[in-house]
């Protein structure tokens, strides 16, 4: 369903992909497909089926059913030589807190076999690029969260992989960390890895991916660029109405005709609409006084909302 | 971005490589335990060997099992010795591994395998038990308990009982999604077979009742191989019976590994 359109084969691809612990079915028939040197990103609120998908690409769970091809690869036969190409950062840091910085990464390079000299010299060089090197000496415990995970996508870089895999790579990180990480996997992106990230941040999925799809409840629900499926589940801009506590709920039919769709969330309403400020006008014009009034643009987060009623994080 | 390219390939020895990881952390922490290592031995001889010993011997002109108590003594302590160290290794590390830290999920992303994982950690804890019951032999030919050619020859039997705990605890402890149990286990598993497998006295001073239950645990057969080579006393035939019930228990616990700790690892 999701053509790669150049003539290279993809990096990933799966069809019917199923992936089932017991009676619940974590990831239900999905397909996608991945092309070499592309940031792909699922899209989803936890328990979405994200991570059951990651770990079957990163051949460390084997699928219940349908195609999956990694590398060309079938990762029931060919795990270990599947992943000796792939850098993976899992959801939670695996980071070995008796050893310090550099030792991780040495440690790390072993398990592909890299003899000692090229770890030493790769562990130099990927300390620096994710900016640990005057930590190198030092244990891993004390580090902040960002340097952590810092620490674990150098990690990840260091078998040089076809293929990174990243589990919610900046989850639970402040801005400026999340910024630093951003920042370094695009550099990554424009050397030619292949990035395939799970995220439910809807900022960083516009940020990183050049495609993705939404998921939610173990299927694909949506796929597209992030401006692709905007243009398609919502409108340009959103108005924001926020008012007193107990008024929201007498509104009904007041707001008719002013938006394409209004959307009822508990603390507020959204008006999905081409122009946000002149829906803010129609919206002063009939006599309402909204506490707050914000002209915003679309985001992933609109469509998320149109696709399944909910939001990301509840 | 590196000096130098390396074409990737399936990693040839995994168990090698997990080794190395248990090796690395060990640099860091080696002097401690090494010290520990001495320690219990020094205390446990000079107490229950000469101090209660000389009671012992007081009282029994033709000896404990027809030796000295110290002699008595101290080889069925080095298999006790095993069988403590390799429970304690195939405890807390495995759910530090598998859970707390989750350093073997980090290693089955590489080309390493679950199976790996296990016999690199089955190389790592019969380490972990020669240094420590190679310690425990050299305190007690300082103390005079054992000849040297007894003690060498003592002393792989000493290792195979540690890793015939060592293999079905470890398979265990995977299944484990807590610690809680591991305290039950070392308080009513270890401490009484360290108490009653005929470490301390022979088991036929136990009740009749419970003497052939020593039989079914692998520290009582652990203790017939150490005592029997250190006082030059082993039978070959029973020998035999003593290595099939420990090899038993390696093998079979090996086999559960590879299982408990896929099943935790590739889900």
């Amino acid at each position: 369903m999701l053509a790669v359109t150049s003539q290279t084969t993809p990096l990933i691809h799966a069809s019917a992909l199923l992936k089932r612990f017991g009676d619940f079915t974590a990831v239900d028939g999905i397909d996608f497909d991945v092309a070499p040197g592309e940031a792909f990103g699922f899209l989803g609120p936890n328990g979405a089926g994200k991570t059951s998908t990651m770990r079957m690409i990163g051949a460390v769970s084997p699928r219940t059913g349908g195609e999956l091809r990694v590398l060309g690869m079938d990762p029931d036969d060919d795990g270990p030589a599947i992943r000796a190409r792939l850098g993976v950062v899992p959801q939670s840091d695996t980071l070995d807190m008796e050893l310090t910085v550099q030792e991780n990464l040495w440690i790390y390079a072993r398990y592909f076999d890299l003899p000692y000299s090229v770890a030493r010299t790769r562990t130099a060089e990927l300390l620096e690029f994710v900016q640990l090197n005057d930590r190198a000496k030092d244990e891993v415990e004390p580090l902040s969260g960002g340097m952590k995970r810092r620490l674990t996508i150098a990690r990840g870089l260091i078998n040089e992989p076809d293929l990174m895999l990243l589990d919610e790579p900046t989850t639970g990180l402040d801005p400026q960390a999340r910024h630093l990480l951003w920042d370094r996997l695009y550099r990554l992106k424009q050397r030619g890895v292949t990035l395939v990230l799970t995220t439910h941040y809807m900022d960083e999925a516009e940020q990183l991916c050049d495609r993705l799809v939404v998921m939610d409840k173990a299927r694909i629900v949506a796929h597209g660029s992030p401006r692709q499926l905007i243009d398609q589940y919502a409108t340009r801009e959103v108005l924001e109405l926020r008012f007193p506590v107990g008024v929201q709920e007498t509104l009904d039919g007041k707001l008719d005709g002013i938006a394409e769709r209004v959307e009822h969330l508990p603390d507020r309403l959204l008006l999905y609409t081409s122009d946000g400020d002149a829906a803010a006008s129609a919206v002063h014009g009939r006599g309402l006084q909204p506490e707050s009034v914000l002209v915003r643009r679309s985001t992933l987060e609109d469509v998320f909302l149109r696709l399944t009623g909910r939001r990301l994080i509840e | 971005m590196t000096a130098r390219s390396v074409t990737p390939h399936i990693t040839r020895w995994p168990a090698l490589r997990v080794y190395e990881h248990h090796v690395l952390v060990y640099r860091r922490t080696w002097r401690g335990s090494l010290f520990t290592s001495f320690l219990n031995p020094v205390l446990f001889l000079a107490a229950m060997g000469l101090g209660l010993g000389s009671l012992v011997d007081a009282n029994n002109p033709t000896g404990v099992g027809g030796t000295a108590y110290l002699t008595f003594l101290a080889p069925g302590l080095l298999a006790a010795t095993a069988m403590q160290t390799a429970a304690f290794e195939s405890t807390y590390p495995i759910m530090a591994g598998l859970r707390w830290m989750k350093t073997y999920d980090a290693m089955v992303t590489t080309p390493i395998t679950s199976r790996g994982v296990v016999l690199g950690q089955v190389l790592w804890v019969t380490t972990r038990i020669f240094l420590v019951t190679s310690v425990f032999s050299l305190v007690m030919i300082a103390f005079g308990a054992v000849s040297v050619p007894g003690a060498l020859i003592a002393l792989p039997f000493a290792v195979a009982t540690g890793l015939a705990f060592a293999a079905p605890l470890q398979a265990f402890a995977a299944t484990q999604r807590n610690d809680t149990r591991f305290t039950a286990i070392f308080r009513f598993g270890i401490t009484p077979l360290f108490i009653f497998s005929g470490t301390f006295f022979p088991i036929s001073q136990l009740p009749d009742l419970i003497e052939p239950m020593a039989w079914l645990t692998p520290l009582f057969h652990g203790v017939g191989l150490t005592r029997g080579a250190a006082l030059g006393t082993l039978q070959p035939l029973l020998a035999v019976v003593h290595l099939g019930v420990l090899g038993l228990f390696i093998g079979l616990g090996v086999a559960l590994s590879f299982v408990t700790f896929r099943r935790k690892l590739i889900a």
